[in-house]
């Protein structure tokens, strides 16, 4: 017959000290696992999120981002005379021939200068991006010295607010309309005519061309076409599959940084359960004598502990994971090694981190509590009866 | 000496309970001793800056070049003793896992600007005179192997295409905390290439490096540079080393403002561990501490008591935690070294470890002592268990 559920829970109760204090411990545990995985994982998503399948990315053969790229006038011709090249409504091409520059802004909190991208766009830009809505003002005319900015950026930065300027380039640029991209990379961008940012920069070339296809099934046949044309020299990616590689360092970098981190942390509060429960153990030596005699078998005192300690694991696991939901009201924003620019993002809590989490306690509840169990269930009836 | 023997003694009465917290204390300071190295370790550039030294570079941001020609009205400033001039060239070795950071400069100027590179005056020669030559810092040299004559390729991505260089000779840093891990070639090869390649961006520098005369003229010289290109098709931004390297880590500032909390989570965990340990120590003891009311010790010996055997265990777990710092350390700079070519525990870390467990042992203490010194005798020697 097995110890009753209610034995452990109320042997926890009973030393409440102890138990907050451990239980304390592995929360903190559990909230740095998750809250650093969620942030990989709000990372990923954000940028997930900002392609689109059915977008191609065509850029400079070798160059990492849009920022390193470069893509002349007469090699984006030739992209957009491609038969893969989805048409719009009114009879023009969905595609898009953008440039991407970086310029210094002081951020909103200490004044130090940081990156933001500023992005020229075509006319069938917005088209290609139905995430981008705008908010405030209006869009920016083409032809003239006009941008819109994104919600993060006026939220993070200085001076980019609706009607100030923003002056680099030898012009000034009047910020027309607030746009938001929700969860996207493009929140952090401030957008305007390409045309005009190719002057004002003094750079004759695009960054990039970004175009819809016909049938996201021709993504290859496109690619290989555009790959081995011997006039142009660019590479052409999914646009999701070009925001997860600007992503990836950054996240493995929070992932490694998150595990080994948590892996020492661990040891700290599984040491912490050890000896609360090698204490509770010997603090109840004449008890578990009284159990055995009463007739309860070595393996049920073996599971009553293991049970107890598990409840510690699990406590601080529950505990541990609710601290680190309400971590998902922040907003992170920090510079993205891969794109050398600014980029806004949540924590985000999913279902598989809260398992990773619940079972990361339960892990260190239970490796806590094997070796006490195993002393509990080795005592031998008649010593651990004598004793006070 | 009495007081420390008996202190000991408690401390060991519960040989297991002890060892793990000891165990648990040791892990902690380790983890903490790293952490803090990893901060300081992303603040090595600004260590190592020099306040002789300033940085120009486009107003716009660090992607726009400057033009080459700026560096003849540069050298006209009052106060500059040296310019020199540089490209992030961002070229990969291999894969993108071997990240190395690699720049061409103009390389008389250069070395005379970084005295702290040490070269021996063969290679120096070797390197000035071989148009295609690189220097390379030891710790990268060792890393790939790399011996004087070997021809290295690196593929660029901002300058497009495959470029060789031939190693012409291994620097040295005058001191631990100088990086030893950078790839400098020669400004003119760059510049040769991109000029037959793309005739439009020759001619253009990412960065000058300026010399000045003495620290205190630095913010002078600075306006004065600025002044001279305002309103000009590249306006630029100078300022000192220092400022450089600190914008630079103010833009990652989340990341490292999280690795320092996080050695503050760890500190605040260990003291739960301990603080629990503590608890136990003195529940078992209330009636020992009865005894000794009884025999007329004050509340004041019996917190001497307690407190001390709260610093005599996280004291023992600090030193350990502290002597193995060193060795992990070495190991993890190693491992690490691509991501931080500079990776010294530095002394303030120590003293910092010494400060965290003052006071985990204090915290943890607290709360047992009032409870100790609280109670009444009777009770105290009434209780069991």
């Amino acid at each position: 017959m097995a110890v009753p559920f209610s034995y452990s829970l109320r042997n926890l109760w009973t030393r409440r000290t102890t138990t907050i204090l451990t239980v304390a411990g592995m929360a903190l545990v559990v909230f740095v696992f998750a809250t650093i995985l969620m942030l990989a994982e709000g990372l990923e998503r954000t940028l997930v999120e900002t392609g689109s399948a059915d977008n191609v990315v065509v850029i400079r053969k070798g160059s990492a981002s849009e920022v390193m790229s470069g893509v002349e006038r007469a090699q984006a011709a030739v992209v957009e005379v491609q038969p893969e090249v989805a048409v719009g409504r009114d009879g023009r091409k969905l595609l898009a021939k953008e440039l991407v520059v970086l310029i210094a802004l002081p951020k909103r909190g200490n004044g130090k200068a940081s990156n933001v991208v500023l992005r020229g766009i075509g006319p069938a830009s917005l088209e290609l991006r139905p995430q981008v809505r705008l908010v405030a003002g209006r869009l920016p005319r083409m032809g003239s010295s006009e941008v819109m900015a994104g919600r993060s950026v006026v939220k993070g930065f200085r001076g980019v607010g609706l009607n100030e300027r923003v002056c680099c380039g030898l012009r000034d640029w009047r910020v027309v309309g607030i746009f938001d991209a929700g969860n996207t990379g493009f929140s952090s961008e401030i957008w305007g005519d390409a045309d005009q940012f190719m002057q004002a920069f003094r750079r004759p070339v695009y960054s990039s061309v970004l175009f819809r296809l016909r049938d996201p099934r021709e993504f290859s046949a496109a690619k290989a076409r555009l790959e081995t044309d011997p006039r142009l020299t660019l590479e052409a990616k999914r646009e999701t599959r070009y925001y997860l590689d600007q992503s990836e360092i950054m996240a493995k970098f929070l992932r490694i940084l998150g595990v080994s981190l948590t892996v020492i942390f661990s040891i700290g509060a599984m040491l912490g359960a050890m000896i609360t429960m090698y204490s509770a153990v010997a603090n109840r030596t004449a008890e578990i004598g009284t159990l055995r005699a009463l007739g309860f078998r070595r393996r049920n005192i073996l599971i009553a502990f293991l049970m107890e300690s598990l409840l510690l694991g699990f406590i601080g696991g529950a505990v541990g994971i609710a601290c680190s939901s309400l971590t998902q009201l922040i907003t992170v924003s920090t510079l993205n090694f891969q794109t050398f620019s600014e980029l806004a993002f949540r924590f985000t809590l999913s279902p598989a981190i809260s398992a990773q989490a619940m079972g990361f306690a339960l892990g260190m509840g239970f490796i806590g509590g094997v070796l006490p169990a195993l002393r509990a269930s080795r005592l031998n009836i008649v010593d651990a009866l004598r004793a006070v | 000496m009495i007081l420390l023997r008996i202190l000991i003694r408690n401390a060991f009465r519960n040989r297991l309970r002890t060892g793990l917290t000891i165990l648990g204390i040791t892990i902690a300071i380790l983890a903490f001793g790293l952490l803090r190295t990893v901060v300081s370790a992303w603040y090595a550039g600004v260590a190592a800056s020099s306040a002789t030294r300033l940085v120009t570079r486009n107003a716009v941001s660090l992607i726009f070049p400057l033009p080459l020609a700026y560096k003849d009205k540069i050298r006209q400033v009052d106060g500059v003793s040296h310019v020199s001039w540089g490209n992030w060239f961002g070229g990969i070795y291999v894969s993108e896992k071997n990240f190395f950071a690699n720049f061409c400069v103009d390389p008389q100027s250069y070395l005379a600007l970084y005295p702290e590179y040490i070269l021996s005056d063969r290679e120096r020669k070797a390197f000035l005179s071989d148009r295609k030559g690189f220097v390379a810092g030891r710790k990268l040299a060792d890393r790939f192997g790399w011996k004087p004559g070997d021809t290295v390729t690196l593929k660029g991505v901002i300058f497009p295409g495959n470029w060789d260089f031939v190693l012409r000779g291994i620097y040295r840093g005058r001191d631990r905390t100088i990086d030893e891990t950078q790839f400098l070639f020669q400004w003119e090869y760059l510049n040769e290439t991109v000029r037959q390649r793309y005739p439009s961006r020759a001619d253009q520098v990412g960065f000058y490096m300026i010399g000045v005369a003495s620290p205190e003229r630095a913010v002078d010289v600075a306006g004065a540079i600025d002044r001279l290109f305002k309103n000009s098709l590249a306006e630029t931004l100078t300022e000192t080393e220092k400022a450089f390297q600190l914008g630079f880590i103010a833009m990652t500032e989340a990341i490292v403002m999280a690795i320092q909390l996080v050695s503050i989570v760890i500190i605040v965990i260990i003291m739960a561990v301990v603080a629990n340990t503590m608890a136990m120590t003195t529940r078992e003891r209330i009636g020992d501490y009865a005894i000794l009311k009884t025999l007329g010790f004050g509340g004041r010996q019996i917190a001497l008591l307690i407190f001390g055997e709260a610093l005599v265990i996280t004291g023992i777990g600090a030193a350990i935690g502290m002597a193995l710092t060193y060795p992990a350390a070495r190991a993890f700079g190693s491992t690490l070294s691509n991501f931080f070519p500079v990776f010294n525990v530095a002394r303030e870390t120590l003293w910092l470890d010494l400060g965290a467990a003052l006071v985990v042992a204090v915290v943890a203490a607290v709360i047992p002592t009032q409870r100790a010194i609280g109670i009444r005798i009777a009770d105290g020697l009434r209780r069991i268990g």
